[in-house]
C-alpha cells in the first residue's frame, strides 16, 4: 500500500463560533453538503479506498454513509478523541500511530478544493521527499461579511513562504507572528539556493504527504503538538541543518542521540536510504540545481516540496468570510455533480430561482419568491413573496411571507417572522426573528 | 514431400491466383502424390508459380506472418484438406467446384490464422527474421519495432494495456514525419494522472520509478538498470504467492504489467531489457518445491549478484583496461555524461595519470554540465565546449572516450544523439575513438540508421527563455513547424577504433561473437 489518508475532523472552528456553537464544523452545510463531504469526495475521486477520520464522539454519530451521501464504497475508519485536553493535530496523529503502516496523507476537514492531487503526490514520490504540501494563491474575499462593519482588520498574520527557482522546493516558512525583528535567512540556505522567491499571498491548504519515518519521529518526540505550527517548520529548517557525520559505527551514534533524549530525524531517514538508491543517484546524470559543485539535493536527506496552485478552487473554511465565499464557489460545476436544485424540492411555478442557487432536498418554495445567488438548505420552508439574495439558509429554516433577506447567513432551524427585512446579518441556530423586524449588519446568536 | 507441402501452402495462401494456375498446381500435386517424377514442363511451371507467389506475397504483406513459424498441426490439416481436394477432382472443373475448393482453402486459412493468433505474435516487418543460429535451434523473438502510425499496431497495444489495467499515455504535439512512427509524450502529462493515487494495480515502487524515468531524475543506462533491479527487489519482497499458483509462473505474470507501465513512462533501454530477461529467467528457474521465503531470498541475492557482476565489477574491469590506454599528457575528449567514462577518468586520476579533459555538451539536455562538475570536483583539468565547436577543438585532442547506451549486433554503437557526429569528426582528424561499454548492454537488434528505432523526447524542452522571453512558445500554432528532440543515434563501426568491455578490448565487429558466447553460457 502506498499512502494512507488521515482526515483531521476534530477541530472546533474557533474562528467562526457563530456557526459552530451549535453545529460541529465538519457538519456545517456548504452547498447543502456537510463540509466533511468535500475532502472525502476528493479522496474518493482520486482512488482512495480507506480513510482514517479523527473526530469527536458527537461528530462520529453523524458520520454514517447515507448521511454523508458518498457514492462510492470508501471505507471510513472513525477514531474518536476527547476534546477536553487540547489535542493538536500532531497529537492526534500520534494517537492513530498504530494504524499507520505506510506514508500518510493528512488532510483537514475544512478543505474544499479541486486540485489534481497527483501533482502533490508526484512531488512526494519522484523526489523521495520527506514532506510534500499543497498551497494556493490567496483569493480576496469580495462578499460582505455579515456583522462586520468596515474593512477587515489585518488580524490575520501573513505567512512568508520561500521557494527555490523551480517553485517546487520549499526553503523557508515562517509566520509573521514568529518574526519579531525581521526575516532572517541562514547563510547556508543562500549558499545552496542563491535564487529564492519569497511569497506572502499564499494559503496553506493543510494537505500534507508525510513519510512514515516522520510519523515515527513524531511518536518519539512528544513535545510536538501541531503539524502545521511545529512539525512543518521543523522539517523545513531540518533540510539545511548541518548533517550528522555518520560514523562507521551506527550504534554509537544512536546511543549518543538517545542520551540527548531526542531521536534525530536524519538517522531515522537515512536508515531507509539504501545502497542501491545511492548507487542509482551516483550513476544518474541528473542534478536538481546547476552552478555549484554539490550533488543532487546538495546531499540532503530531508526534502520538503510544495505544489502551489495558481488557479482552481481551494478554500479553507475556517472563518465566516471563507464560509460564505465557499458557498458561492461550490455552485461551480467542478465540485458538485448533482443538479443545483434537488429533485425532491417542491418549487411552485411562479418562483424565480436563479441558475446559481442551490436548493436542498425536501424544500418547499412557495409562489412569487425570488431566490438569487443563494443556498437554501434541506427541509427549509420559504413562504410567498420572499426575496432571498446572496444568502445562505441552512437546514430546516422557515421563512415567513414577505421577507427580504439579503447577504445574510441564517443558521439551521431558525425562523424568520413575516415581513422581516434582514440585510447582511447572521442569525444563529434556532433563533427567531420577530415579524416586521429590520436587521442590518448584526449577528444574532446566543453569545 | 517438401515440394508438395510448399505447393499446398501456397495454394491455400493465395486465393487471388487465377483458376488456371490453381488447376495446374493441383495437377502437379496430384502427379507428385502418385509418385511420378515431374516432367521438365511441370518443373518450369512450378518455378513460374513460385515466382508469382513471391510477387503476390509482396502485395499481401499481412500473409507473410505465416511463413516464419512452422505450424505442423495446422499445416497437416491444411495439407490433407488440399490433398482431399486434389484427389477428388476431375481435370476439367466446373466453376462452382473451384469456388467450393477456394472456400475450403479459405476456411483452412482462417483456422490456421486463429491458431497463429494464440501463439506468440511475430513482428510485422519482414526484416526482423531471426537468423538461425547453429548453436541455438530455437528462433529468438526480437523486440518489436515501435509503429505508432500503424493503427492496427496501436490498437493491439491498447488492447494489451487494457488487459493489464495500465492506462495509455496520449501522444503530444505534431511529430516530424520521418519519426511519426515513434511515441512522443509530454513531461507535463505524466501517466500518474490516470492511475489511482494509492496505486493498487501497480506496485508503489514501480510508480515512483516510472515517474523518475519520465521526469529524467533517473537518467543514464546504468542508473536506469540499477533502479529497475532495485524496484524489482522491492516487488519480490512484497510478493505473496496466491493459493494454487506457483511462484515461478505467477511472479513473471505479475511483472509483465509493471514492465508495460515503465515502457509507457519511458521506452525501455537495451540494458533494462537484458536485465528483465535475466530476472525472468531466474524466476522461471526456481524449482517448484522451493518454499516462498527461500525462493525470495534466492531471487534477491541473484539480483544483487547481477548488479555486482555486470555493473560494478564490470566498471572496475573496464577501468583497468582503459587506464592502459591513457598516457601522461593526454587530452581526452568526452561527450555528455556517461557514468562509465566518468568512472574511468576518476580512476585514472587516482592512479596518478596526468591528463586533461575536454567535455563536449549539447542542447537541450546539457548533460555535460554534470560530467564537468564531477570531474572538476575530483580535481581533473577540464575544458567545456558545445558540440558546434568540436571541429575547432579536435586538433588538440589525443583520444576520444565515448559511452554507449547499447551495442548492436552488427557492430553499430547506439548512444546519445551527437555521438556519431563526434566520431565522424574524430575520424576525419585521425583521432582514435574508444567506446566503453559493459557486456550487459549488448543487444541482438540490428540497425544501420537512427530513424527506424529511436526515442522522441518532449518537444517543449527545445523552448528556451532568453531575457524573460520564451522563444518558440507557441510552436503548436504554426502548422508547418515541427520540433524534434531526438535522444539516440547510431555510430557505424568504421568510426570506432576500439570497444572496451569487461571481456577485454575488442573491435566493434566482434560484438556478434560476444553475443553468441554469452548465449552459449546461458
Amino acid at each position: 500500500m502506498e499512502l494512507q489518508a488521515v482526515l483531521m475532523a476534530a477541530g472546533g472552528g474557533s474562528r467562526m463560533m457563530e456557526l459552530t456553537y451549535n453545529t460541529h464544523k465538519p457538519l456545517l452545510p456548504v452547498g447543502n453538503k456537510p463540509l466533511i463531504w468535500y475532502p472525502l469526495n476528493l479522496l474518493e475521486r482520486v482512488g482512495f479506498e480507506e480513510v482514517i477520520i479523527i473526530t469527536t464522539k458527537d461528530v462520529q454519530k453523524m458520520l454514517t454513509p447515507d448521511r454523508l451521501k458518498l457514492d462510492g464504497k470508501m471505507k471510513l475508519d472513525v477514531v474518536c478523541i476527547q476534546l477536553e485536553g487540547e489535542m493538536g493535530t500532531a497529537d492526534a496523529l500520534r494517537h492513530v500511530q498504530q494504524k499507520i503502516k505506510t506514508d500518510v496523507l493528512v488532510l483537514s476537514c475544512d478543505l474544499i478544493t479541486d486540485v489534481a492531487l497527483h501533482e502533490v503526490v508526484d512531488l512526494f514520490r519522484a523526489h523521495n521527499a520527506s514532506m510534500a504540501m499543497l498551497m494556493s494563491k490567496l483569493h480576496e474575499f469580495t462578499e460582505t461579511v455579515p456583522g462586520q462593519k468596515g474593512k477587515k482588520k489585518a488580524g490575520e498574520q501573513r505567512d512568508f513562504v520561500g521557494v527555490d527557482a523551480t517553485g517546487q522546493r520549499l526553503l523557508f516558512m515562517a509566520n509573521e507572528a514568529d518574526l519579531e525583528d525581521g526575516l532572517t535567512i541562514r547563510k547556508s540556505i543562500m549558499c545552496k539556493h542563491p535564487s529564492m522567491r519569497i511569497r506572502t499571498g499564499l494559503l496553506d491548504a493543510h494537505l500534507y504527504c508525510l513519510k512514515r519515518c516522520v510519523v515515527d519521529f513524531l511518536v518519539e518526540n512528544k513535545n510536538i503538538s501541531s503539524i502545521r505550527g511545529e512539525l512543518i517548520p521543523y522539517l523545513v529548517r531540518k533540510q539545511f541543518s548541518k548533517s550528522v557525520n555518520l560514523p562507521n559505527n551506527k550504534d554509537e551514534v544512536e546511543m549518543s542521540q538517545k542520551m540527548e533524549g531526542q531521536t534525530n530525524l536524519e538517522i531515522l531517514g537515512s536508515c531507509k536510504d539504501e545502497e542501491l538508491l545511492r548507487l542509482t543517484q551516483e550513476r544518474s546524470c541528473w542534478n536538481d540545481h546547476h552552478g555549484d559543485m554539490s550533488e543532487a539535493y546538495h546531499g540532503g536527506k530531508v526534502r520538503c516540496y510544495v505544489h502551489i496552485m495558481e488557479d482552481g478552487v481551494c478554500y479553507r473554511v475556517n472563518t465566516l468570510a471563507a464560509y460564505i465565499e465557499a458557498n458561492r464557489m461550490v455552485s461551480a460545476p467542478k465540485l458538485i455533480e448533482d443538479p443545483p436544485i434537488h429533485p425532491s424540492a417542491v418549487i411552485s411555478e411562479c418562483t424565480q430561482v436563479g441558475a446559481d442557487s442551490i436548493i436542498g432536498a425536501s424544500c418547499q418554495i412557495s409562489d412569487k419568491t425570488s431566490i438569487k445567488r443563494s443556498t437554501v438548505g434541506a427541509s427549509s420552508t420559504v413562504r410567498e413573496k420572499v426575496k432571498i439574495t446572496n444568502s445562505i439558509l441552512m437546514n430546516g429554516v422557515t421563512v415567513e411571507e414577505g421577507c427580504n433577506i439579503q447577504g445574510s447567513v441564517i443558521c439551521s432551524n431558525a425562523v424568520i417572522g413575516r415581513n422581516a427585512d434582514i440585510k447582511y446579518c447572521l442569525v444563529g441556530s434556532s433563533q427567531r426573528i420577530e415579524p416586521d423586524g429590520d436587521l442590518k449588519m448584526s449577528r444574532d446568536w446566543p453569545a | 514431400m517438401a515440394d508438395a507441402d510448399e505447393t499446398s501452402k501456397q495454394a491455400e495462401r493465395n486465393t487471388n491466383v487465377g483458376d488456371g494456375i490453381a488447376v495446374k498446381k493441383q495437377d502437379i500435386a496430384r502427379a507428385k502424390n502418385e509418385g511420378k517424377e515431374l516432367t521438365k514442363d511441370e518443373k518450369q511451371r512450378l518455378r513460374k508459380e513460385k515466382k508469382q507467389q513471391k510477387k503476390n506475397k509482396k502485395d499481401d504483406k499481412g500473409e507473410s506472418e505465416h511463413e516464419n513459424v512452422p505450424l505442423p498441426p495446422s499445416q497437416a490439416v491444411v495439407q490433407c484438406q488440399s490433398q482431399k481436394v486434389c484427389t477428388s477432382e476431375k481435370p476439367a472443373k466446373s466453376k462452382a467446384e473451384q469456388r467450393a475448393e477456394r472456400r475450403a482453402r479459405q476456411e483452412a486459412d482462417r483456422a490456421a490464422k486463429g491458431k497463429k493468433g494464440e501463439s506468440a505474435q511475430q513482428p510485422p516487418s519482414g526484416k526482423s527474421k531471426a537468423p538461425p543460429n547453429e548453436l541455438q535451434p530455437v528462433v529468438k523473438r526480437l523486440p518489436e519495432h515501435v509503429q505508432v502510425d500503424d493503427p492496427a499496431a496501436v490498437r493491439k497495444l491498447a488492447k494489451k494495456l487494457e488487459r493489464q489495467q495500465i492506462p495509455v499515455r496520449s501522444e503530444y504535439g505534431y511529430k516530424v514525419s520521418l519519426f511519426s512512427h515513434l511515441h512522443q509524450y509530454s513531461r507535463k502529462a505524466p501517466l500518474t494522472q490516470q492511475i489511482s493515487i494509492p496505486s493498487t494495480v501497480i506496485h508503489p515502487y514501480i510508480v515512483r520509478l516510472g515517474l523518475q524515468y519520465s521526469q529524467g531524475i533517473v537518467a543514464g543506462s546504468n542508473a536506469r538498470s540499477i533502479a529497475l533491479l532495485h524496484a524489482f527487489q522491492k516487488v519480490i519482497q512484497d510478493y505473496k504467492t496466491p493459493p494454487n499458483e506457483e511462484l515461478s509462473r505467477d511472479l513473471v505474470n505479475k511483472l509483465k504489467p509493471y514492465i508495460s507501465y515503465l515502457n509507457q513512462c519511458r521506452p525501455l533501454s537495451a540494458s533494462m531489457g537484458n536485465a528483465i530477461k535475466y530476472v525472468k529467467k531466474e524466476i522461471s528457474n526456481i524449482p517448484c518445491l522451493c518454499k516462498e521465503e527461500e525462493a525470495k531470498k534466492q531471487l534477491l541475492s541473484c539480483i544483487d549478484n547481477y548488479i555486482k557482476e555486470k555493473i560494478t565489477l564490470a566498471a572496475t574491469t573496464i577501468s583497468a583496461y582503459a587506464i592502459e590506454k591513457i598516457s601522461n599528457g593526454d587530452v581526452i575528449l568526452v561527450y555528455g555524461c556517461s557514468s562509465l567514462v566518468n568512472h574511468i577518468l576518476c580512476d585514472a586520476f587516482d592512479k596518478k595519470r596526468k591528463f586533461s579533459v575536454i567535455v563536449v555538451d549539447s542542447r537541450p539536455r546539457l548533460e555535460g554540465r554534470e560530467a564537468l562538475r564531477r570531474l572538476v570536483k575530483k580535481g581533473i583539468c577540464c575544458t567545456y565546449v558545445l558540440i558546434s565547436a568540436v571541429s575547432y577543438i579536435l586538433p588538440e585532442v589525443s583520444k576520444v572516450f565515448l559511452g554507449a547506451h547499447a551495442l548492436l549486433a552488427n557492430g553499430y554503437v547506439m548512444s546519445r544523439v551527437g555521438t556519431s557526429q563526434i566520431a565522424l569528426v574524430a575520424k576525419a582528424y585521425n583521432v582514435p575513438v574508444l567506446v566503453c561499454c559493459e557486456t550487459y548492454k549488448f543487444c541482438e537488434r540490428v540497425q544501420t540508421d537512427s530513424f527506424v528505432s529511436n526515442e522522441l523526447d518532449d518537444p517543449d524542452d527545445l523552448m528556451v527563455t532568453r531575457k524573460g522571453k520564451i522563444h518558440l512558445e507557441n510552436w503548436q500554432d504554426i502548422r508547418q513547424l515541427g520540433l524534434l528532440n531526438l535522444v539516440y543515434d547510431v555510430t557505424p563501426p568504421d568510426f570506432v577504433d576500439l570497444v572496451i568491455t569487461d571481456l577485454g578490448m575488442i573491435p566493434c565487429t566482434s560484438v556478434p561473437v560476444v553475443l553468441r558466447v554469452k548465449n552459449v553460457d546461458q
